[in-house]
């Protein structure tokens, strides 16, 4: 009924129907009414989608015009956001953003990693798909849950560790926290104010937010590694850890990077696990262990209600490098993931 | 894992003999051994006892958490040394890494057993009230006791919301998918590249972008219609995503057959490609349905925090359980805090409900690919 092929009859080329000179039928395809509907209502939608979506990305960069006309370029260098006396740049939030992320990938990753190959290489096959749920379900937990837990729960311990850190460490500029390491931590006011809501705080949120993900990504590559070869190397003798390292790592390397690099992406993002735990503060500093940091998409949580329009869109603006450096690093990933020797499909 | 049991051969003769056949015993291969279990449980008995001998006794430390650091580190060397007593360096090497990979997931299940655990017992003494469930916030100061005051409100309004950004990104996001994937033709690689790209938007954003074009230059009033529409920006590239994704795995040969039996595009796409990826199709659609119910930020900027019951997403201000969540621990006090951990348990159960929901949907279907 619908979706009728034609063929129309070869086109003899210049009278001399020569058998060597094969010409290629054309396909002529005639669609139904309905067939018609479809194609080009899907194709209308699909349109309009385009249109909503793209259209983010347009609105967002175009608002920058407005903030460089405003603040010229000085908006990249500036890290104070001063709204009072308009003195406003995204420097030292950049900064802290990346910050935040990069600590909570240096958690992530090991964790990741190891419960991956622990799901696809050492657990029992009966409890694999046990743990695999348990991992996808960890990723439905709303990043305000585990916002909570780590400011009611983690951070008292945590204010303890990175006192610890500090005392002992502090020569090293990471660790480092300018206050009185000696000054007994019980004597200090609740809440440790030296060493709460810290970058390293806010950091082990969104390890929380970020662990599903990578361990999904990388999981997914683990398991796609050849059975022939781990049943080889098992075969000459080698030990579980020695047939991981010499067949499934060298075979998931790029599932490492992609999935950490996709983890990367999320926790550039993460919001509001990052306000709920931070005390924010406007300063470029080494120093993570250290109370008050703050980040892209805390600053737009914290200051869209009492921008004037020019800094609204500079808080668009903000949002736009976010979503630029989102968008970088979620294309690298995917481009890394893709390259995989299996090149399997990684479903995120 | 890949043990493979190794059968004695029976010979011929031998089965035919009048002579019963030794009974096979099949070999064990893979399981630990007495010596392996041992050394295990001698670690773990040394480690235990030097580890509290000298962190506590000899040494005036304190603090669980350094404890559990050096008793680990401590269990790590002796059960190194003591495997390294019989067995080759190989073996050693295996052990410690072994031990690494046992006490990653451990470390995470601790952690997500704790969330889960706290919620519910600090969100405990708010939820034993059952007006938590039926009342609002309108009228109740922070201080009143938890007889007075609770969340309807904020539950009415998350499933407002969440609805109705659902009803524009589930069928928007479906159709862009089929698009994608079954027509195809001109634009599709176009669309695929913005909608790959726009789920890298960090919700934050979204909501941002909502909030300066709809309550800033057109003027909406803060509504649960704007946080409705600030979700369905946000889920709606990655649900077209995940459907996208879903529908590639519907294999080729099904829709071949489908235009072999003389159907259209339309009649394989709506009898053939989308009832075989149903199951994975709802998966996908219901996850991206829980991580909206979950989202704060875009709903942070766009709903505005109110106190009093309201149904109607147009006008007013609309709570939600996120924002009530996020409010609640923004006033810093205790009471408030108990019924945001209260909140955050009805959340944490309502997202729960949705994923195993979304796992008994997908069903034995997911059994067959793994």
């Amino acid at each position: 009924m619908s979706g009728d092929v034609a063929t129309t009859p070869p086109v003899a080329p210049q009278g001399e129907t020569d058998s060597e000179t094969d010409v290629p039928r054309t396909l002529v395809t005639r669609h139904g009414g309905q067939d018609r509907l479809f194609i080009h209502g899907s194709r209308a939608i699909a349109f309009l989608v385009l249109l909503i979506v793209g259209s983010i990305g347009v609105f967002l960069g175009a608002q920058s015009v407005p903030t460089l006309q405003t603040y010229g370029f000085g908006f990249f260098t500036e890290f104070r956001w001063l709204p009072s006396q308009d003195r406003i740049g995204i420097a030292a939030v950049v900064v802290g953003t990346i910050q935040v992320a990069l600590i909570a990938i240096f958690f992530a990753i090991p964790l990741s990693l190891l419960t991956a190959l622990f799901i696809t290489d050492w657990a029992p096959a009966w409890l694999r798909p046990t743990l695999v749920r348990f991992v996808d379900m960890m990723a439905a937990v709303p990043g305000i849950v585990f916002g909570l837990w780590v400011l009611f729960v983690i951070q008292p311990h945590a204010t303890e560790v990175a006192h610890w850190l500090s005392k002992y460490l502090g020569w090293f500029p990471l660790f480092h926290v300018r206050t009185d390491v000696d000054y007994p931590i019980w004597n200090q006011a609740p809440g440790y104010p030296s060493y709460a809501g810290s970058a390293f705080v806010a950091s082990l949120a969104v390890t929380m937010m970020i662990f599903p993900m990578a361990t999904s990504v990388m999981r997914e590559v683990f398991s796609e590694a050849p059975v022939g070869e781990k049943e080889a190397a098992l075969a000459l003798g080698a030990t579980r850890w020695a047939m991981v390292r010499t067949v499934v790592l060298p075979f998931g390397r790029s599932g490492i990077i992609g999935g950490g690099m996709l983890a990367l992406g999320r926790a550039l993002g993460e919001t509001i696990s990052v306000v709920l735990v931070i005390s924010q503060a406007f300063e470029i500093k080494p120093y993570v262990l250290e109370s008050g940091t703050s980040t892209i998409s805390a600053l737009i949580a914290s200051s869209f209600k009492e921008a004037s329009p020019s800094q609204l869109s500079a808080l668009l603006t903000a949002g736009f490098v976010l979503f630029l450096m989102t968008l970088l690093v979620n294309s690298l990933a995917a481009i890394i993931v893709s390259r995989s020797r299996s090149g399997g499909v990684t479903e995120l | 894992m890949t043990a493979v049991a190794e059968r004695p051969v029976v010979v011929e003769e031998q089965a035919s003999a009048p002579t019963l056949p030794e009974p096979e015993e099949l070999r064990r291969t893979g399981s630990s051994t007495r010596e392996d279990v041992l050394t295990i449980i001698g670690a773990l008995c040394a480690s235990s006892a030097t580890t509290w001998l000298f962190y506590f006794q000899v040494f005036p430390f304190e603090g669980l958490i350094g404890f559990v650091v050096c008793w680990y580190l401590v269990l790590v060397v002796f059960y190194a040394g003591l495997t390294a007593l019989t067995q080759p360096r190989a073996v050693v090497m295996d052990r410690i890494v072994t031990t690494a990979v046992v006490a990653a997931p451990t470390l995470i299940a601790i952690a997500l057993a704790s969330v889960v655990v706290m919620t519910l017992v600090k969100g405990l003494p708010a939820l034993a009230h059952l007006n938590f469930f039926t009342e609002d916030m309108s009228g109740v100061r922070a201080d009143d006791p938890f007889t007075m005051g609770g969340i309807l409100h904020a539950i009415v309004g998350t499933l407002i919301e969440v609805m109705i950004a659902i009803a524009i990104a589930m069928p928007l996001g479906v159709a862009t998918a089929v698009f994608m994937s079954e027509v195809g033709g001109r634009g599709s690689q176009l669309v695929r590249t913005v909608v790959e790209a726009m789920t890298a938007l960090p919700s934050i954003v979204a909501g941002l972008f909502i909030y300066t074009v709809c309550l800033v230059y057109l003027g909406m009033p803060a509504s649960g219609l704007a946080a409705a529409l600030a979700l369905a920006v946000m889920a709606l590239p990655i649900m077209a995503r995940a459907a996208y994704v879903v529908l590639g795995v519907v294999p080729g040969g099904l829709r071949e057959a489908s235009y072999a039996l003389g159907a259209g595009r339309w009649e394989t796409v709506w009898k053939v490609v989308l009832p075989t990826a149903r199951p994975g199709l709802a998966t996908a659609l219901i996850l991206g349905t829980a991580r909206a119910v979950g989202e704060t930020s875009p709903v942070l900027l766009t709903s505005g925090a109110s106190t009093f019951f309201n149904a109607n997403p147009t006008q007013d201000p609309m709570n939600s359980l996120p924002l009530f969540i996020y409010a609640a621990v923004g006033t810093g006090n205790p009471q408030m805090e108990e019924r945001a951990y209260a909140a955050a348990a009805v959340l944490l159960v309502v997202v729960l409900t949705l994923f195993v929901i979304a796992r008994l949907v997908a069903g034995g279907r997911r059994k067959k690919t793994r």
